[in-house]
């Protein structure tokens, strides 16, 4: 017995030690922040799962960025604050040059670390996510919400309804309900909301479900006597698919209800089966399938067996990791074409990701073509794109039903001028002044 | 007649939505009762009777078994693999610790809650698994009396079906089985029942295998109504008011128990929630759980403990 004991200490520290990536004076470090377990795996195992696939085929086919290779590490944090936090700074001050770069993938962990990135000068890529008024470079200089913020969503959402129901002046005395998870996450889209229903004269009502989400009875029993117009969902995880469940329940119509873009993937519907028809989501601008980059995945990742992707490659989440790690790569391309081709640290990544420049052809030759469309970033804007499409669930795929809309900056700007306001005033932040940037 | 509907149909599901909490909060009770071990593992068990469930199910499905044969084979996998969990945790963890204190033992169930958790998703998977035994549409009654109708979810009432026909059958395996009679004298004193022949190892593998099933059953039920995932767990959380009002030695006191933090809960969701704020049933069943506690520390239907000082 005693030698069993020993056997099993011995194996245990060794799988312990080769757990943390070796690590050479020319590989750049990124940490990966990810939810394999627990309530939300789901949705974040294809996420995950894409993220790393990028950076590995970074390695596999162009030997590292610019030569420069990449070493990551994963960090479970169970969609949890706290455990956020702790990866956060496990992870922080890895490697030659510490952590390039973090992607929490929770509005919740993106609060946390907006708190501690000034002090430690790493940037915070919160790609469709986190706090809507970071897209204020001056106030937020570490925080990266590109590609949409939740405002961008709510707004898209309402100009979606307007259409189906004919134009804006359609939306008087109208009614439109937001289901939301209770969370930092959940709350983001509502004054989005409220502005839009005071232009345009429709009832907006908040209806909040708690933690994890897996009871709704009482909320959509509370929509089956309202009957407003339309149901916007704000959920994640099984959130969504316990929402979509208890619509079909209370007979309220599935395509009279339009997910957030964390509400519009597969593992969202497909637990709910035929209840899910005719379902509606917003995507953020990419949804499912394949583009000429999932071609090199197949040959240089996942053919070669190194991925851990199984039924989710080029899924609607898996994708968006995809992307996500492919905004980190060349916002480190962008930096060494000013500091040079070695490890960047936090503090010259966060000036790659202000000058990225994603043009329509750098676009196409990445092989994201039709994913994204052209990204711009700078000192004052850091979210540098405001479109968003709408999807919706046939019972087996999703279908694009709507064109690219615009997010009214008319609406939006103003919002993310006052509260970032607000927030450098609590914080005692004073403003960066963009124009001396280089 | 809008209101009255509304709150008709508000308190039906809560009650039925209690019932399906009670089948949780059964397996807590009969641990419990014959153990004197409060069971954190049990919304693990829930997880992981029914991941080995719909995995089973699905593999045999897609092997061209029809699907009513593929679910009795499913239901007799998952409850083998209930009986070698409950061998294991008999065998490794509760046996070594026999004699030891009373948090010892309910530390060593939260362990058994981490690991069970882990084990069911590195062995069967982490994602949704969409379990379809019941089904999930919903009754409009009096049509005539209220607008659309009071609607019964048909998930529920089967839920509700399931529970009596579970405590009929643990009351018939408690009264009139010996092992049942050997279970109760375990519960009353074990090392009075050591002297008489009972062996507290074979009792206690019992008592768990037991509480396996009813996590089986009740994974059944969750599982049709949610998808089989990780956030089953989460439904020890709701046991624990249910215990706490019913009592933790009372196989009624759980359903009653039930019965009352489900309505409780959507009542006040629906008609306290939209005055501060919503998102209040999560906490409001220990609300009143913690009244129940000031006025009845042993729960409505508990055992009074009298003891000499």
């Amino acid at each position: 017995m005693r030698k069993l004991t020993l056997a099993l200490a011995a194996f245990a520290v060794g799988a312990t030690a080769s757990t943390g990536p070796a690590m050479a004076q020319n590989e750049q470090f990124l940490p990966s922040l990810v939810y394999r377990t627990g309530p939300y795996a789901p949705n974040g195992i294809p996420f995950a799962n894409g993220v790393a696939d990028y950076w590995t085929l970074i390695n596999e086919r162009d030997g590292g960025i610019n030569g420069v290779k990449i070493v990551f590490e994963e960090c479970e944090t169970g969609y949890a604050t706290d455990k956020g936090v702790e990866c956060y700074e496990r992870l922080k001050g890895k490697g030659p040059t510490g952590a390039g770069y973090f992607s929490p993938l929770s509005t919740g962990i993106t609060f946390a670390l907006t708190e501690k990135v000034p002090g430690d000068k790493i940037p915070l890529l919160t790609m469709g996510y986190g706090r809507s008024e970071s897209r204020n470079g001056a106030v937020f200089p570490w925080n990266f919400v590109a590609v949409g913020s939740y405002w961008t969503a709510a707004d898209v959402a309402i100009q979606h309804i307007a259409k189906e129901f004919g134009g804006f002046d359609k939306l008087k005395d109208k009614k439109i309900s937001l289901v939301y998870h209770d969370s930092p996450y959940g709350k983001e889209p509502i004054a989005a909301l409220e502005a839009r229903a005071k232009l345009h004269g429709f009832t907006f009502k908040g209806i909040p479900v708690t933690h994890p989400g897996v009871e709704q009875k009482s909320q959509w029993l509370s929509i089956r006597q309202d009957r407003p117009d339309y149901v916007l969902l704000w959920g994640w995880g099984v959130m969504n698919s316990t929402a979509i469940k208890e619509a079909a329940a209370v007979g309220y119509p599935r395509d009279k209800v339009m997910g957030v873009w964390w509400s519009g993937a597969e593992p969202d519907v497909t637990p709910a089966g035929d209840q899910s028809t005719g379902y509606k989501a917003l995507m953020l601008q990419h949804g499912a399938g394949k583009a000429k980059v999932h071609a090199d995945l197949e040959k240089h990742v996942i053919g070669k067996g190194k991925s851990p992707t199984k039924d989710d490659f080029a899924q609607v989440l898996y994708n968006r990791g995809l992307l996500n790690s492919m905004l980190g790569v060349e916002a480190i391309r962008t930096a060494m074409k000013k500091y040079g081709n070695k490890p960047m640290t936090g503090e010259q990544i966060r000036w790659g990701f202000e000058n990225l420049n994603l043009t329509a052809d750098r676009i196409k030759e990445l092989g994201f073509e039709g994913m994204v469309s052209p990204i711009k970033l700078s000192c004052e804007d850091h979210q540098g794109a405001d479109v968003a499409r709408v999807q919706q669930w046939d019972g087996k795929n999703w279908k694009v039903i709507s064109e690219y809309y615009t997010a009214d900056r008319k609406i939006l700007d103003p919002m993310v001028k006052d509260a970032a306001a607000k927030y450098a005033a609590e914080k005692k932040i004073t403003p960066r002044d963009c124009s001396k940037e280089s | 007649m809008i209101g009255l509907g509304q709150f008709l149909e508000v308190l039906f599901s809560g009650l039925l939505s209690g019932v399906l909490y009670s089948l949780v909060a059964l397996g807590f009770v009969l641990i419990f009762k014959a153990s004197g071990v409060f069971n954190f593992a049990q919304g693990a068990m829930v997880l992981l009777a029914g991941l080995a469930l719909v995995r089973s199910l699905d593999f045999l499905v897609a092997n061209g078994f029809p699907f009513w044969s593929a679910v009795i084979l499913g239901l007799l996998f998952a409850a083998m693999i209930m009986a070698i969990t409950a061998w294991m945790v008999q065998r490794f963890v509760l046996g070594p610790l026999i004699n030891q204190d009373g948090l010892t033992l309910f530390m060593a169930t939260i362990g058994i809650t981490f690991v069970l958790e882990g084990a069911a998703q590195m062995i069967f998977g982490s994602d949704v698994y969409p379990l379809r035994l019941f089904p999930t549409d919903a009754w409009f009654l009096f049509e005539g009396n209220f607008p659309g109708g009071l609607l019964v979810s048909k998930i529920d009432v089967w839920g509700g079906l399931i529970a009596a026909v579970l405590v009929a059958g643990l009351a018939v395996f408690f009264q009139r089985t010996k092992t049942g009679r050997a279970l109760r004298a375990v519960a009353d004193d074990h090392a009075a029942a050591q002297s008489v022949g009972i062996s507290l190892n074979w009792i206690w593998f019992i008592v768990w295998l037991v509480a396996g099933l009813v996590a089986l059953v009740a994974a059944t039920v969750w599982g049709t109504k949610l998808g089989v995932q990780f956030s089953i767990v989460f439904l020890a959380l709701k046991a624990l008011p249910v215990l706490i009002i019913g009592g933790f030695t009372s196989v009624p006191g759980a359903i009653v128990g039930g019965l009352i933090v489900g309505a409780g809960e959507k009542l006040a969701e629906a008609y306290l929630g939209p005055f501060i704020g919503g998102g209040i049933e999560y906490w409001f069943a220990y609300v009143l759980a913690l009244v129940v506690l000031m006025v009845r520390p042993q729960g409505l239907y508990g055992e009074r403990i009298i003891e000499r000082i």
